[in-house]
């Protein structure tokens, strides 16, 4: 009853909702977390296509990587966060314009 | 697939969408955190029922128990300025606000034509063991064991670098440095 259309629609879907939120939203923390929504929707259809190829893991380790990578981009983000926050005491993203010449 | 796993998808589903919609939409942080740990959590439960058990676990363990506590961490460490200026109730603040959301509804809405093409897959039960820790792990270590190792390391780096980055120097601290250097160079 539940196919590859099912996950690839709903993956479809977070995904773009964490698209909007991140284009939308202004605050860093809550970008951030689109970010990880992005991330997550991307690991649903490795690991749901891996699930039409049972031979094989290889969606699987695949979206294992995924995890780890955005572990680390969450940390390093997070610490950018709270330098941008030291600096400007705000998290707001149009705050962040030091480099604007 | 069964009934137990149509209902499983079902709830999962859901659960995931109006977290993820909780998440984007919420006006405190702490709010989106805690959204984004449903939804987490209910895309484990997917993982489930694709028959990816490990990946389910690790879902668990690295959202769930690392990344979400981190943001909590952060939300915390900042206090009530985390909330930011008011823009979630923002019908446009500025012109590109209001560009930018209409071009993630473009985005959105393509997504979702191209996924209504049938793609007529459907699922075969699946061999013993498929999604186990063993199996995984020995698929794992067998063909990406560079990979593997290749992710410790950045790890590695991405934690030397996020102390490296959180421990600049706040405004205050900044404009005193300046000062006196100024004033080192006026006595020389």
């Amino acid at each position: 009853m539940v196919d590859l259309n099912a996950y690839l629609t709903l993956a479809s879907l977070l995904f773009g909702i964490g698209a909007i939120g991140f284009l939308v939203r202004r605050n860093a923390l809550i970008q951030l977390m689109s970010i990880e929504l992005m991330l997550n929707s991307v690991n649903i259809v490795l690991v749901a296509v891996n699930r039409l190829h049972v031979d094989n893991h290889v969606g699987q380790i695949f979206s294992f990587f995924v995890i780890a990578i955005a572990a680390a981009e969450a940390a390093v983000g997070l610490a950018i966060l709270i330098a941008l926050f030291r600096l400007h005491k705000s998290v707001d993203t149009d705050t962040a314009d030091t480099l604007k010449h | 697939m069964s009934t137990a796993g149509f209902v499983l998808f079902l709830v999962c589903a859901v659960v995931s969408v109006l977290g993820a919609i909780g998440t984007v939409a919420a006006r405190r942080p702490l709010r989106a955190a805690v959204s984004l740990l449903v939804t987490i959590i209910a895309i484990a439960g997917l993982y489930l029922g694709l028959s990816a058990q490990l990946l389910a676990a690790i879902q668990l363990l690295v959202y769930a128990g690392a990344v979400v506590v981190l943001f909590i961490f952060v939300i915390m460490l900042i206090g009530p300025s985390s909330e930011g200026s008011n823009d979630a109730t923002a019908g446009g603040r500025h012109l590109m606000v209001r560009m930018l959301s209409l071009a993630g509804m473009g985005m959105f809405t393509a997504t979702l034509a191209f996924t209504l093409v049938d793609v007529s897959a459907q699922y075969v039960a699946t061999p013993e063991g498929f999604g186990s820790t063993q199996v995984v792990g020995e698929a794992l270590y067998r063909q990406s064991l560079v990979p593997f190792e290749v992710v410790s390391i950045t790890l590695l780096v991405a934690i030397v670098g996020a102390l490296a980055v959180a421990r600049t120097k706040t405004a205050k601290e900044l404009s005193e440095a300046r000062e006196r250097r100024a004033q080192i160079e006026k006595a020389a």
